[in-house]
């Protein structure tokens, strides 16, 4: 089937097969390596990408799914904020999980820029890490969110 | 000191953090066939006949590999120092299979729907035995899972195959029997530790490809690729020298790539094709057909006198390694080795037992390594005790527990496998871990509980633990300093960083030396063609092992730099020192910049590459130490945990990068409260794995875990990298206990076994 879609800004229109994950698609076809597949059933979060500005899990969906929608991924912020604020806060170990927890902190504060300690635990909550403990990539977010506001006033 | 204690970032964060490919499967050879593997459906069985001829047509298909197409040289999959003490009982594919998930054929093809197509067509006749699946009647089982007259041990470790024994061990200081006599309190208590599962999220990948020359070239995401070269050497009958193994970034491990994995199957698809292959295991195989943490039963008799003086510890173990033996005694022993050493002053101490196989998942390394489980065991009991003598167990703990300066007869007596070494505990701050965490904690306001309400009540509990740093006499790591033009350096290191940021505080010893910003040391690490030789990251070695020898890398290149430096200055070496940026006279004017002589060392004069390297092997195995302190809330009606606070105060030494040291400790703790409180494997009557993804198996998310305090003791270890110790593993050992000891605080019951569920709770308050 033909879909058309912009990925990261970039309107792509491409034929993929009705039973193709958008995680296969985008990685393997369109080489966005940044998605990473921890699980392949939706739990981990390792695969999330921003789609019309929500955190999806890219496992669950299928490429044709993507048809007509927004997509963006790590590859595509249009800052680095967020990372700014993960390497200030020092929250990341090997890695693996962190481009999802990136999506996933955009996610959140696309809808606020003063998220609570709750709201944060919630929005992470579809994201799994095994070697940092969640400690730090929590105040990566507090962080990234500051930064945010910091450079709205500045504007 | 001004980059050692500096909390810079992981040198590899913001390539991370973007998403660059930098893994196993996004560096592959893109045209790599893909490899997948045929996994047994039955728990003990022998392999009569396979049929490829259906699945070889397909379309796509390259190759299909049994056990009939392989070199059959009995091996381990465990990455330990050479010779292992696992046994080699593990063949690249067997006639026999041993748990469900075990390899039957290899198959690889142009992409995933044919190989998968042909998973589907190949036929396989089986003839299927009664499975060992309780490993408690393991021992003189009627089935014997490792038949086979190749299997043996490297040397002795009490293997007997025929008893279904991987593994056996006892040793005995004293005299149990009558030093109980002597006792006024003596309590006796059973405890099980379950497999737990790994979940490092980057499943285990491998590819593999021919180079120009025809050598094998393996890319993996592994801790110990050393040993991967020369397992692989070994099990193929390949020459050492034909092998080139790089492992790039890694997404964790935790123990569970501390061996081969699907390094082998790519590497046949390699050797018979010629080809590029890749495997990248499904989370199911991940869980399937990997590694879990051995699971253990302890009998624990602790006697003591009135006067709270701990007297016996007898520790009677039995642990399950599953299908093959892999890390089958040295985790066996670590629970005791890593755990006995803490109550130094008894007058007998016994540690017995046997490591059994059964038809399961195999069990392998995993963080904390045994001492997790023996933890678990003794600081349980040792409550348990203290309550008996009416004590409060902080203070039973202090008047009893291991301090500066003392030593342990158990240090020397129980090694990894073998013999250890003597030592004294040259730096061990456990009593201010101690009393910083009951400050934290507030212990004395909360002890032992506090009723929120009718249904809800609070307590407090905690456990002391130690580790090692590296295994000593046996781990060795090496490094290589190399200076550019520009005055910036390479370090080459064999030392392997899964995510920890070893490269990072490795690059900061070599500046502390050398006295450059840690941004001036460029690390390769862990190819086999080009890093020096390490046995990889495992053993809590890296930090003291990798970065002493880095440190003396660093220190003959500092020498190194003032001889060619007083040479161009045309002084008397022991007249020039240099401070980062110049060589300079010391009582004088002269100087000349690091670039400067960096260029002309190039380009103009004198010319050579200045190049240092060091290798380093612990004469000792520094413990680190910790205290934590559990604060849990009791749902008296559903059962539930609430775990509300977890405090860990750690002494490690010297915190290289503290930021990084403190990661490593959040991250232990969560995996070892996960351990605690819900990580379970559950099997079905006929062995199938049936916690097998991460919806069954539920591992901690950020909304499971309350409130994590971790603080170090102010503490400098004389053998250590500036007074460094180890780290990894340290955090990962108290939980257990910790918080089964405050919910016995709370309630007043006593779970025995882990997970700790809402179930056992409820049926124990019944």
């Amino acid at each position: 089937m033909k879909i058309k879609f912009t990925l990261n800004g970039t309107l792509i229109e491409k034929d993929v097969p009705v039973n193709k994950r958008a995680i296969d698609f985008l990685r393997d076809d369109l080489g966005i390596l940044s998605i990473k597949e921890g699980c392949g059933e939706g739990e981990c979060g390792a695969c999330t990408i921003l789609v019309n500005g929500k955190n999806v899990h890219s496992c669950l969906m299928l490429a044709v799914e993507l048809d007509g929608k927004e997509v963006i991924t790590v590859e595509g912020l249009k800052d680095n904020v967020i990372q700014e604020a993960y390497v200030e806060a020092g929250a990341i170990q090997c890695g693996f999980c962190t481009p999802g927890f990136i999506i996933s902190t955009k996610a959140l504060l696309n809808e606020t820029l003063n998220p609570t300690p709750e709201e944060i635990k919630e929005a992470l909550e579809g994201n799994l890490c095994r070697c940092t403990g969640y400690v730090k990539i929590e105040k990566a977010v507090k962080l990234a969110a500051k930064m945010y506001k910091g450079s709205d006033s500045n504007d | 000191m001004k980059e050692v204690t500096r909390k810079i970032p992981k040198k590899d964060a913001l390539g991370l953090l973007l998403g660059k490919p930098v893994y196993t499967d996004d560096i592959a050879p893109e045209n790599s066939l893909i490899v997948k593997i045929l996994r047994s459906p039955h728990a003990f069985a022998r392999i009569k006949n396979i049929d490829t001829s259906e699945a070889e047509k397909i379309e796509g298909i390259e190759c299909i590999i049994t056990h009939l197409d392989l070199p059959r040289n009995p091996i381990t999959r465990a990455g330990q120092g050479y010779p292992e003490p696992s046994p080699h009982d593990w063949y690249i594919l067997d006639e026999y299979v041993r748990y469900v998930g075990d390899e039957v054929a290899i198959i690889a093809g142009k992409n995933e729907q044919c190989v998968e197509e042909a998973l589907q067509k190949i036929k396989v006749e089986y003839e299927i035995f009664e499975p060992v699946l309780d490993f408690e009647k393991a021992e003189d089982h009627p089935s014997i899972i490792h038949p086979e007259k190749e299997s043996h041990p490297m040397f002795e470790i009490g293997f007997d195959a025929e008893k279904n024994i991987a593994a056996s061990y006892e040793m005995e200081i004293g005299n149990i029997e009558e030093e109980l006599k002597n006792c006024d309190v003596v309590v006796h208590q059973r405890y099980y530790t379950q497999a737990q599962a790994h979940v490092a999220f980057e499943p285990h990948t491998a590819a593999s490809y021919l180079d120009m020359h025809g050598r094998l070239v393996i890319i993996s995401s592994t801790q110990v690729p050393f040993h991967v070269r020369r397992i692989i050497a070994e099990a193929f009958g390949l020459p050492i020298k034909d092998i080139r193994v790089i492992k790039p970034r890694i997404g964790g491990g935790f123990g569970g790539k501390q061996a081969i994995h699907g390094e082998p199957f790519v590497a046949a698809v390699t050797l018979k094709t010629g080809k590029p292959a890749k495997i990248v295991y499904t989370r199911q195989e991940v869980f399937e057909a990997t590694y879990t943490r051995h699971p253990m039963r302890y009998d624990i008799t602790l006697g003591a006198t009135k006067d709270g003086k701990l007297k016996v510890i007898d520790m009677q173990g039995l642990s399950d390694t599953g299908a093959y033996g892999e890390h089958a005694l040295t985790t066996f022993m670590v629970a005791g080795s890593k755990t006995l050493p803490l109550y130094n002053k008894v007058s007998a101490v016994r540690f017995t037992g046997k490591v059994v196989y059964t038809n399961k998942v195999p069990a392998g390394a995993f963080r904390g390594y045994g001492a997790i489980q023996g933890n678990f065991a003794l600081e349980s009991t040792i409550d348990m005790l203290a309550e008996k003598l009416g004590m409060d167990p902080v203070e039973f703990r202090k008047k009893n527990m291991i301090a500066e300066g003392e030593t342990s007869p158990i240090f020397k007596i129980m090694g990894e496998g073998r013999e250890g070494v003597e030592m004294f505990v040259r730096s061990c701050k456990l009593n201010e871990c101690v009393e910083e965490g009951m400050k934290l904690i507030n212990w004395k306001e909360k002890y032992p509980r506090v009723k929120i309400s009718e249904t809800k009540i609070r307590g407090v509990g905690m456990a002391i633990a130690m580790q090692g740093s590296g295994i000593a006499n046996i781990d060795m790591g090496a490094a290589i300093l190399k200076l550019n033009d520009d005055g910036s350096f390479n370090l080459l290191i064999g030392a392997t960083d899964l995510g920890t940021g070893s490269d990072t505080i490795l690059a900061q010893i070599a500046a502390e030396v050398l006295n450059v910003p840690t941004e001036n040391i460029i690390v390769y690490s862990s190819d086999t063609d080009l890093t020096p030789f390490d046995v990889g990251a495992y053993a809590s070695s890296t930090t003291y092992v990798s970065g002493n020898a880095v440190k003396r890398a660093a220190e003959k290149m500092k020498k190194l730099i003032i001889k060619e430096g007083a040479r161009k200055l045309g002084i008397e070496e022991s007249k020039v020192d240099f401070d980062g940026n110049y060589i300079y006279e010391i009582n004088g004017d002269k100087k000349l910049p690091l670039k400067e002589l960096a260029t002309v060392l190039y380009y103009t004069e004198n010319q050579k590459q200045l190049i240092t390297d060091a290798s380093y092997v612990g004469e000792e195995s520094p413990p680190p130490f910790m205290a934590g302190f559990a604060e849990v809330e009791v749902d008296i009606e559903t059962g539930k945990v609430k775990l509300i606070n977890y405090v860990a105060v750690v002494d490690c030494g010297t915190t290289i990068n503290p930021n990084l040291a403190k990661i490593q400790v959040e991250g232990g703790l969560v995996q070892g409260i996960g351990m605690t409180l819900f990580e379970d494997v559950k099997y079905s009557p006929n062995g199938k794995l049936l916690t097998n993804n991460l919806m069954h198996y539920k591992i901690p998310s950020r909304l499971d875990i309350g409130n994590i305090i971790v603080k170090f003791a102010e503490s400098y270890e004389p053998t250590g990298p500036f007074g460094a110790k180890s780290v990894a593993e340290i955090g990962i050992d108290t939980p257990p206990a910790a918080i089964a000891n405050a919910i016995y605080n709370a309630v007043g019951i006593r779970i025995t076994s882990l997970p700790i569920t809402p179930e056992k709770i409820l049926m124990s308050l019944k």
